[in-house]
């Protein structure tokens, strides 16, 4: 049977039908026990006391006050990090300067570096014996256990999305449109918004995207500069753990579905923009 | 596309506006406190917020961070601005001073070495002792899994450890050497340790590891309390320590956000009737007579001792036990 199938229709692998079956079984079932399964029981868990027991979690003033931080620190990091980005990839994909490599591998090294020692950096800096810290609190600025200090650290982890999302595809489209339109007498700006910006701007979504969903979900990184004061610099990550340490396992669960919603929300646009993506570069 | 991607990115970060509503009129303080005290103070902050509107008519917002206590007073010397401490520990509180944040007699400044309600290290089992766990020489028994958080980060941990080793020293010929040896064995039985006595809590009761629990009294009294009835049992053993979690002003914060009234009254309120009150409910024992008489009934009675009397002070009991190098370091040794 699977002798004449494989003759029929020639299969790239040429393994057997067994083989095949056995690979797709193991990966849908650790699908099921690793993703699918600990879903389900995050909205299980925060359902356990009805819907209005899950509308009040949400409603409770502490959970609010997280959620408006999570989103205003979404809404300070995401922009910053998009012209970083833009810029970033621009100067490294189209030029050529000296230090360039050097440039490449330090946009990677949030990525490198764990988060909790990245929080513990700004605490060095910013703290009270910290390297800022003296000047700091003769001018009254308080930056880490406030909002400032939870922007910067989520700006610091989530510096690389966009210009690592950018840089292969800028150099991939090379210089050809924009030296055109060099030739054609457009100046500097001109060229990047009639040409360059239009042909990278479904990367920049993604990559704001990739962005927003981990300045949504930092945890180590800001916990380290957060101070906990309820109300007021606590995230959605941080408050889950909180309600979560505190026996209140439905509130925990409440923030933490709608935190998954948002992953969830994420990934269904980002899997949309990759096909748009696709059929733009090979319909070009 | 992009353009409007950004402008709604900015409208969103407007909409959601500031994280922190409170006018410039209120009064606000915060209190950095330890792991377990968080239904305390939420009881004791809304009590004194309407003791303070009805005595000045002003209107007093007090927030609260926790965590484990030395890690909590690491973020005030590194630069978290608390108007009061309310820690597991005067070791913690006296590491603040040494910053110079808090005035060097602040232990002196309240009654009762500065800590206005007490608890202490009971055992915490699971449904119908199946262990047959009743005092401390039994958690050295080979096959016994023990949970007590780790003594670097956690005030509580501390406190289980100086206990134990308390218990040696106050048996008969009971000697340091002893005592070493006791509690060499008894962290052998810990499987794991957990940064704060909160994790730890979760880690017995939630995961369902271990046997038996080394909890703050008013912890487990609260675990019991939140889980329900009968999955659990404390355990009092014969003897413990006398735990007194101290509270302070931090001079300097106050001083430069000028509430240091308030914060006094803050602390003040605690030694009140109506604190020490909001502090028995939360399990805490009281250190008013008449409060101790009224909720004698729920703590279990055993014999205490002070670090004063047994180690000499947090100063010495850190240094020898808990420094780098210290007992704890020698004995120690994790996975094994």
């Amino acid at each position: 049977m699977s002798i004449t199938r494989t003759s029929a229709v020639p299969n790239s692998t040429g393994e057997p039908a067994v083989v095949r079956w056995l690979l797709t079984g193991i990966a849908l079932t650790f699908i099921f026990l690793f993703l699918i399964i600990p879903v389900a029981a995050v909205f299980a868990e925060a359902f356990a006391r009805g819907f209005a027991g899950y509308v009040k979690a949400l409603k409770d003033p502490l959970a609010v006050s997280a959620i408006k931080l999570t989103l205003l620190t979404a809404g300070i990091a995401v922009p910053l990090n998009m012209l970083f980005g833009v810029a970033a990839a621009w100067a490294i994909a189209k030029f050529e300067f000296p230090g360039k490599n050097i440039l490449v591998s330090l946009i990677d090294l949030p990525f490198a570096v764990s988060p909790v020692i990245a929080g513990l950096i700004f605490v060095l800096l910013y703290g009270t014996y910290g390297l800022l810290g003296p000047w700091l609190v003769k001018h009254d600025i308080k930056i880490i256990f406030a909002v400032p200090g939870i922007a910067i650290a989520t700006i610091f982890v989530t510096f690389p999305f966009v210009a690592r999302e950018l840089i292969p595809l800028m150099q991939l489209q090379a210089n050809d449109e924009e030296e055109a339109a060099t030739t054609l007498g457009a100046r500097g700006w001109q060229t990047f918004f009639r040409i360059t910006l239009p042909n990278i701007k479904w990367g920049i979504l993604y990559g704001v995207i990739l962005c927003n969903a981990r300045a949504m979900g930092e945890f180590g990184a800001v916990s380290v500069v957060s101070g906990h004061i309820r109300g007021q610099t606590n995230t959605m990550p941080l408050h889950i753990e909180i309600l979560y340490n505190e026996y209140n396992f439905t509130a925990a669960f409440a923030v933490a579905s709608l935190l998954l919603m948002l992953s969830l929300i994420t990934i269904t646009l980002k899997s949309l923009l990759e096909r748009r993506i696709h059929q733009g570069r090979y319909s070009r | 596309m992009v353009r409007q991607i950004i402008i709604s990115l900015f409208i969103m970060a407007v909409i959601s506006g500031p994280a922190v509503p409170a006018s410039a009129a209120d009064i606000t303080l915060l209190n950095v406190s330890y792991d377990p005290t968080r239904e305390l103070y939420q009881d004791f902050n809304a009590a004194f917020a309407k003791y303070w509107q009805s005595k000045k008519g002003a209107k007093v917002t007090i927030n609260q961070s926790h965590g484990g206590s030395g890690k909590q007073a690491r973020a005030v010397i590194d630069g978290l601005e608390a108007d009061v401490v309310t820690l597991a520990l005067a070791y913690d509180i006296d590491a603040i001073q040494k910053s110079n944040l808090i005035a060097e007699n602040w232990h002196k400044r309240l009654p009762h070495n500065s800590s206005p309600y007490t608890s202490t290290i009971v055992f915490l089992v699971r449904k119908g002792n199946p262990k047959g766990i009743m005092d401390w020489n039994d958690l050295i028994r080979p096959g016994i899994s023990v949970i007590t958080p780790n003594p670097k980060t956690s005030g509580g941990a501390r406190w289980n450890y100086l206990a134990a080793w308390g218990y040696i020293l106050k048996q008969k010929g009971g000697d340091e050497r002893q005592a070493t040896e006791f509690i060499t064995r008894l962290y052998k039985n810990v499987p794991v340790l957990d940064s704060g006595a909160r994790g730890s809590t979760i880690t017995f009761m939630e995961r369902g590891i271990g046997d038996v629990l080394l909890a703050w009294e008013n912890e487990a009294l609260l675990a019991i309390k939140e889980t329900g009835k009968g999955n659990f049992k404390i355990v009092a053993p014969s003897i413990s320590i006398l735990a007194e979690p101290p509270v302070a002003v931090v001079d300097k914060i106050v001083d430069k956000r000028g509430t240091r009234a308030v914060a006094q009254a803050y602390l003040d309120y605690l030694y009140t009737t109506e604190g020490q009150e909001i502090a028995a409910r939360n399990y805490y024992r009281p250190r008013m007579e008449s409060m101790a008489k009224k909720y004698a009934k729920q703590f279990p009675k055993l014999k205490l001792f002070t670090i004063d009397e047994v180690f000499g002070g947090w100063q010495k009991a850190q240094k020898t036990h808990f420094s780098d190098g210290g007992i704890f370091d020698r004995i120690y040794q994790p996975g094994k």
